[in-house]
């Protein structure tokens, strides 16, 4: 099976490949083309600092389970001791 | 019709519980009870792998053991702390259960998703079924900002990376078929945290079938450890191992 890292390196050398040809055939100006590079990695950059943004938004809470954990543990407590069961104070 | 052959399907798999402690004298006693509480028409076993605790947790599972049975829990204990992955392969080795589910003890993952595991797995008849935090319907508390912003951070780069078909890369909440988890515990060598990381990603690698459930996931013990540039690097340097080796 292929490793990961080969499949993103593949990708890096297909996508490296298409650039360098875009830079031959000069349909687009070379100079917009030389910098195209810059732009994916910024790109990047700034969609993966978006995704943390939007994930810390997002991140999903659940304040009410904690209080329920309490009753779990209330009422665990209270059969464990009811079955001889001593765990001690907690 | 369908919950009949749901209920026909939970009688005929055993699953067993691997909840490997240290220091875990009170938190274990209210699992187990809750575990007995959640899975009352389940088969299954529970298999404590103590660490040599020096808290008394092994009296308070001989306890237990008179209480619910000592075939329905297992201690089976080892001589000191010698780690979480070699903890599970250990667990492995007295598990006789169709299943295999690994939780903490710590009360951090909550038996009452139990059921939510075994159903998902008998619905899609996937190898992996793990818990996740990161959806709509789970949820951290306990967790101030710069937690969730690592906690964040860490996933969106592991995600980049990886490409790892789970949500929530670092839970340790999760059910396995025992064939599976046996294949992929023997290929993984990491510690920690990282070793949950390469579990579901090797396991994504080999093309298991994976599902995930939403699972909510109370943390009480944030206050005490602490999250610094140790952690941090360590997290690097195992995306690294993981990004080359996996």
């Amino acid at each position: 099976a292929m490793k990961h890292v080969v499949k993103i390196l593949s990708l890096l050398v297909a996508v490296s490949a298409f650039w360098i040809v875009l830079l031959q055939a000069a349909i687009v100006p070379q100079s917009h083309t030389w910098l195209l590079p810059i732009y994916f990695v910024v790109s990047l950059g700034c969609y993966g600092l978006l995704m943390v943004g939007i994930g810390i938004m997002q991140f999903p809470t659940c304040p009410q389970e904690a209080v329920l954990l309490n009753h779990d543990i209330a009422e665990a407590k209270d059969f464990l001791s009811t079955n001889g069961i001593d765990i001690g104070t907690y | 019709m369908a919950e009949e052959k749901e209920r026909k399907g939970e009688k005929k798999y055993k699953y067993s519980v691997i909840v490997p402690t240290y220091n875990e004298r009170l938190n274990i006693a209210l699992i187990v009870y809750l575990i007995f509480k959640h899975l009352r028409d389940v088969d299954f076993e529970i298999i404590v792998v103590d660490d040599g605790s020096p808290d008394g947790t092994q009296e308070i599972v001989k306890q237990l053991q008179d209480l619910y049975g000592e075939d329905r829990i297992l201690l089976r204990a080892r001589a000191k702390k010698l780690g979480l992955g070699t903890a599970y392969i250990h667990g492995l080795k007295h598990a006789t259960g169709d299943f295999v589910v690994i939780m903490d003890a710590d009360l951090s993952h909550h038996p009452k998703y139990l059921p939510s595991f075994i159903k998902k797995q008998l619905e899609t008849n996937a190898s992996i079924v793990t818990g996740t935090r990161y959806v709509k319907g789970g949820g951290v508390h306990g967790w101030n900002l710069m937690r969730k912003l690592t906690s964040r951070g860490a996933n969106v780069l592991a995600q980049t990376l990886l490409w790892p078909g789970v949500s929530d890369l670092t839970g340790s909440f999760r059910l396995y078929k025992k064939s599976v988890l046996e294949d992929v515990i023997s290929s993984c060598v990491s510690k920690g945290y990282v070793f949950q990381m390469e579990m579901i990603v090797r396991a994504t690698r080999k093309g298991y079938h994976i599902e995930e459930v939403p699972i909510t996931f109370v943390d009480r013990v944030f206050g005490t450890s602490k999250l610094g540039g140790s952690e941090i690097v360590e997290y690097l340097k195992g995306l690294v191992y993981l990004l080359l080796t996996t």
